[in-house]
């Protein structure tokens, strides 16, 4: 009987030892703490920093400066007399650049009422496991520089002014569909009638959708909420088009809007899709990179 | 007798066991580094989190790469690289899995350059491929300096470089391979 259970001690032993040997060296790495530790901040939910008209969650990289032209034609419904629109333009000139991989500084000039725009974007959250979105805080004001029609009148600077304050919400839902929502406010600091109000809210809703790994279909649309600048304007959809080719990104699209700032394309659009008011337009960006990643030692 | 037989038995068991485990060299701070250059532009990306484990009794040797860790000097290069190319939210690790062939013939006790071949798997993107290269071991002060170069063929992992950009990238990668091991202790 002794014997007997030293042998079975022996083959539990063997066995023991037999498993020791067998365990996946690759096993030991999958369970190492380091490698779980990194995080894994979501990438790459939009293509570029705005989605069509409005801005994105993506911010520009530390060091990053992007230029961006922005453009759109007249509309469809101006018949062939202005070839369908392509005989206007208005454009707006940006640069902006990336302080860190989550703050970006901005400015702009539209030449729809000769307008100067700045902006500041702050990533405050970013979608990973732990994480289901990424928010960003973006804050802008925009200056009109048009001569002022009363002359005699007392114009002060500050009725040249608006500014928005918005926070956009996304989630990159799978590797293909990224949404977002952006409530917002703009506040103008003086309005053409007594009827308009000065801060208009609203909430703007945009998608994309990746038709490849470098083409992607989107959409957005700003829904002002009730109130008399509602009542007189209209919500401004757009639908577009990404196409990403090295450092550029190119974007077509289709819009109501003519104007490509919030305080244009919020509260203040007068066109209508039903009637044809429909601006083609493209946004073209171009990153260059004027601080490069040192080499970590 | 017999108990202490099996005594000795016993004992010579649990001797290797423990042989085997100091037989093992570790890290997690590896470095892998490749380079791509073109008339159009170079392109270079650092890991500095690599882990590895070589086993000198059985000569196995296993990488894990996180492809995240990968940086690069531009932004959008990384970015691109991780989105388009690797796809590291499908495939986040690459992973190296084979045998030192000739790992008799390094004393992990004695200071000293060894010449090692490598045989094995490379896992990238999902696709795993045989892979034979040639590298040095250099035994010093109680670590080991792993160092090795080869190539990686683009198109054998299934990584697909569109037309437009397919000027700016090499068809064969050159990776380098850069690690300090230390003894792995439980």
């Amino acid at each position: 009987m002794p014997k007997l259970k030293l042998i079975l001690l022996l083959i539990f032993l063997c066995s023991v030892t037999a498993l020791q040997a067998q365990d996946d060296l690759l096993g030991l790495l999958e369970n190492d703490s380091l490698q779980k530790k990194t995080p894994a901040y979501t990438i790459a939910t939009f293509k570029t920093t705005r989605v069509i008209n409005g801005h994105s969650v993506e911010t520009t990289k530390n060091g990053v400066l992007q230029f961006m032209i922005s453009h759109r034609f007249g509309t469809l419904n101006s018949g062939a007399y202005n070839f369908f629109g392509l005989d206007q333009a208005t454009i707006r000139l940006g640069l902006e650049y990336g302080l860190t991989d989550r703050f970006t500084i901005g400015v702009g000039r539209s030449s729809l009422e000769k307008t100067y725009d700045g902006f500041l974007k702050y990533k405050v959250l970013r979608q990973s496991k732990n994480m289901p979105v990424s928010v960003v805080l973006f804050t802008s004001i925009a200056a009109t520089s048009l001569k002022f029609t009363e002359p005699e009148r007392d114009n002060l600077f500050s009725s040249r002014l608006s500014y928005t304050y918005q926070a956009i919400v996304a989630r990159k839902f799978s590797d293909k569909l990224s949404l977002q929502l952006s409530p917002t406010l703009v506040h103008r600091n003086l309005v053409a009638t007594t009827e308009d109000q000065n801060d208009v809210m609203a909430v703007g809703a945009a998608g994309r959708f990746k038709l490849t790994k470098r083409t992607s279909f989107n959409a957005e649309y700003f829904y002002v909420l009730p109130g008399k600048t509602a009542d007189d304007y209209y919500n401004t959809l757009s639908l577009g088009f990404d196409i990403e080719t090295g450092g550029h990104v190119f974007q077509l699209h289709l819009t109501n809007s003519q104007g490509m700032i919030e305080k244009f394309f919020v509260p203040g659009n007068t066109g209508r899709w039903s009637k044809g008011d429909i601006y083609i337009g493209f946004n073209v960006s171009r990153v260059f990179t004027l601080k490069k990643k040192k080499e970590v030692k | 007798m017999r108990f202490f037989s099996v005594c000795f038995l016993l004992i010579l068991l649990y001797s290797s066991t423990y042989v085997s485990a100091q037989g093992r060299y570790f890290t997690r701070a590896g470095h892998i580094s490749f380079y791509s250059s073109t008339p159009v532009e170079d392109i270079k990306a650092d890991n500095r989190q690599v882990a590895s484990v070589i086993d000198f009794s059985s000569g196995e040797m296993v990488f894990s790469v996180l492809m995240r860790s990968f940086e690069f000097p531009k932004a959008l290069m990384q970015e691109h690289f991780n989105e388009n190319y690797i796809e590291s939210d499908k495939y986040p690790k690459s992973t190296f899995k084979g045998k030192i062939t000739n790992a008799q013939s390094v004393d992990t006790k004695k200071d000293g350059l060894y010449k090692v071949n490598v045989e094995g798997y490379l896992t990238i993107h999902g696709v795993t491929k045989p892979v034979k290269t040639e590298g040095t071991l250099e035994v010093k002060e109680g670590k080991i300096l792993g160092k090795s170069n080869f190539t990686v063929a683009v198109a054998d992992y299934n990584i697909q470089i569109p037309k437009v950009v397919q000027d700016n990238i090499q068809k064969t990668i050159d990776i380098k391979i850069d690690m300090v091991y230390e003894p792995f202790k439980q």
